[in-house]
């Protein structure tokens, strides 16, 4: 039993993610402050909530490319309103932003599963349509923090036992998703379509409407990341989380969620996006220079896809017995 | 006698070249010329067209490309990001100091290997070429910013300059006659001989393929090399144009390069298109901006145009059949 865990894929990336901070924390000591790493948790909070719904994209065998577009599009939209309506209550501005990204994620689904379009196509597609579309409704302009009203920027800084806002959300997806995936049916349907499609419609599973349910929760939680982004670093602007697409791949890849299908739990997941965020933080903490980042994570992500693959084909981790 | 047992190709007829993919695309082609030299005075000017074919001619000539790998049921993300890498290759090794032909084949060479280590990582480890260029797609393009960090390369052989802005006999562009020599070839490989043959067959099914004795892995080791090495032909005559190499050279060419490809009737999941309706796509979507740039609509627009078009083009068909069976 404890050899089992020991062994387990996450109890590895658990060990790398400690190992890590030990390290940089011999070489830098004050990256181990509490204070610190509590600013790496709240820095990674938003990855984690992005990966764990791009994973469930990801268990029926697509990709969800337009995330980042989709955040920062519903960033930007409630921005604008905000500047017009001040007053509003900030729960409406979040409401708000969820249901534009869930909006905006249907739209994916339903040129997937309805249209059929290949989801690489259609999100690919997407990504620029949805990035197009914020210089359309700004102008090209940024919203400043300035602009925005105290109690819009009010809640991320809200702290319980000293860990952020931002955190607990994460931790509260991060319950939800748990639940989702391993105890109901929705999850077991979602691993089982990725598992094998065609098995999966021969005892009744509707493909199409699962597709758009994953896509849909995908842009919900693209759209409630969205305020928070908007929120955390009170800005908002074309720019905002260009390319975090990758980033959030990249956490489910190192994470352990096959990209075939199928296979991966969201505590993997969620260890993935926390040893990418972990790596973020660290690099320049032992002064490595920021443009380093990008290369690294291409690297982790080859590195993990490799091994995955390599365990892949011992056929550990397969939830669903073939 | 076993005379015309089963003919290779349909017997010609007028009538069938109605449905085919190729005219459509020929007529929205045509249509587009129309509609612009009708809205903008500007339109049909000669050395306008000619000077609109600089938008377009480096995308194309990766296009041409990745119309292979694409037949051949993969695809490759990492395209724009392989241009940076030999941008900054030839950048370097210009200021180096090195001779014209020098810096030349090491900036092919530069693409060759980028591509050769997408290839090499697809065939060894049976990873999806999707998921793999997107990890190669960020870590060339983060090789190119730590390499050059905020820096720029501005200075580049003559001849290199030459190649990307200037005109053979005062009227091709040298990338424009690029592309055109390259499609004639590429068309020729695609349609008339055994390789061609066989990259329809991977295309269609890689397993049936491989047991008819296909070396699949091979196939798809040399067509990602090649799309790596024609990445470093467009890098060339993209950093000979701009005079000036930033490491975010071409960035989310990825895209357009595909929309390209796919919008020509190569079908994204392998084994069917051609190279002329790839080229015919290319010429919309150049005709298409040129003449949204001159009637001011800025590139966002353009951008938004093109990712709605990929996903019409491809979605109409099944909308159709949709509202068709939910009639019935």
């Amino acid at each position: 039993m404890i050899k089992k865990i020991i062994t387990s894929r996450d109890f590895i990336l658990f060990a790398i993610i400690v190992f890590g901070v030990v390290v940089v924390g011999i070489a830098n000591p004050f990256f181990v402050k509490p204070s610190s790493l509590s600013d790496v948790l709240t820095d990674t909070s938003i990855l984690i909530i992005l990966a764990l719904s791009q994973m469930l994209v990801i268990l029926i065998r697509a990709i969800d490319l337009s995330v980042a577009s989709n955040l920062a599009l519903s960033g930007m939209l409630i921005s604008l309103l905000s500047t017009i309506y001040p007053e509003l209550p900030v729960i409406f501005f979040i409401l708000l932003s969820c249901s534009i990204g869930t909006f905006l994620g249907v739209l994916n689904g339903v040129s997937i599963a309805i249209l059929k379009v290949p989801f690489i196509v259609t999100t690919l597609g997407t990504l620029s349509i949805y990035r197009g579309l914020i210089y359309f409704v700004s102008d090209g302009k940024q919203v400043y923090s300035s602009e925005f009203s105290e109690d819009f920027l009010a809640l991320i800084h809200y702290k319980f036992l000293s860990l952020s806002f931002l955190f607990w959300i994460a931790v509260a997806v991060f319950i939800l998703m748990y639940i989702l995936l391993n105890h109901t049916r929705f999850g077991r349907n979602l691993y089982s379509l990725g598992g094998n499609p065609d098995a999966a419609k021969y005892i009744g599973i509707n493909e199409n409407k699962y597709i758009i349910l994953a896509y849909s929760l995908s842009g919900f939680f693209a759209g409630l990341c969205g305020y928070l982004w908007v929120a955390r670093y009170s800005v908002a602007s074309t720019q905002i989380a260009i390319g975090f697409e990758l980033t959030v791949i990249s956490a489910c890849v190192v994470g352990g969620i096959s990209v075939m299908g199928g296979v991966g739990t969201v505590i993997g997941c969620t260890l993935g996006a926390l040893l990418i965020g972990f790596i973020r933080n660290a690099l320049p903490a032992v002064d490595i220079s920021q443009f380093w980042q990008l290369a690294i994570s291409g690297a982790i992500i080859l590195i993990a896809i490799i091994i995955n693959t390599k365990t892949e084909q011992r056929k550990e981790k397969t939830i669903m017995v073939e | 006698m076993m005379k015309n047992l089963i003919p290779d190709n349909p017997p010609f007829k007028l009538i069938n070249i109605l449905y085919k993919k190729e005219f459509i695309l020929f007529m929205v082609f045509l249509s587009i010329i129309i509609i612009n030299s009708n809205i903008s005075p500007y339109f049909l000017d000669l050395y306008n067209l000619i000077d609109s074919t600089f938008l377009f001619s480096e995308k194309a000539i990766i296009a041409l490309s990745m119309t292979f790998v694409i037949i051949a049921r993969q695809i490759d993300l990492s395209v724009a990001s392989i241009i940076a890498v030999s941008s900054c290759v030839l950048g370097y090794t210009t200021s180096v100091g090195f001779d014209t032909y020098l810096v030349i084949s090491f900036t092919l060479l530069s693409g060759i290997l980028c591509g050769a280590f997408n290839g090499l990582i697809i065939t060894r480890f049976a990873i999806p070429s999707i998921i793999v260029t997107i990890g190669t797609m960020s870590l060339f393009r983060g090789l190119a910013y730590s390499f050059l960090e905020d820096q720029y390369y501005n200075k580049f052989p003559k001849f290199v300059v030459s190649l990307g802005s200037d005109y053979l006999f005062g009227y091709i562009p040298y990338a424009f006659l690029t592309f055109i020599i390259m499609s004639l070839i590429f068309a020729f490989i695609l349609h008339r001989t055994i390789i061609g043959k066989r990259i329809y067959s991977i295309g269609n099914n890689p397993d049936s393929a491989q047991y008819t004795g296909i070396d699949v892995d091979r196939y798809t080791f040399i067509l990602f090399t090649l799309n790596g090495l024609f990445s470093a032909v467009a890098a060339i005559f993209l950093s000979g144009r701009l005079s000036s190499v930033r490491p975010n050279i071409a960035f989310g060419w990825e895209l357009e390069i595909i929309t390209m490809v796919v919008l020509g009737g190569v079908y994204i999941y392998g084994g069917s298109g051609s190279i002329l309706g790839v080229v015919i796509s290319i010429f919309i979507l150049g005709m298409l901006s040129f003449g949204l740039g001159l009637l001011n609509v800025p590139g966002v627009g353009i951008i938004i145009f093109t990712g709605l078009l990929l996903i019409l083009s491809i979605g109409f068909p099944s909308f159709v059949k949709y509202f068709r069976s939910k009639n019935e």
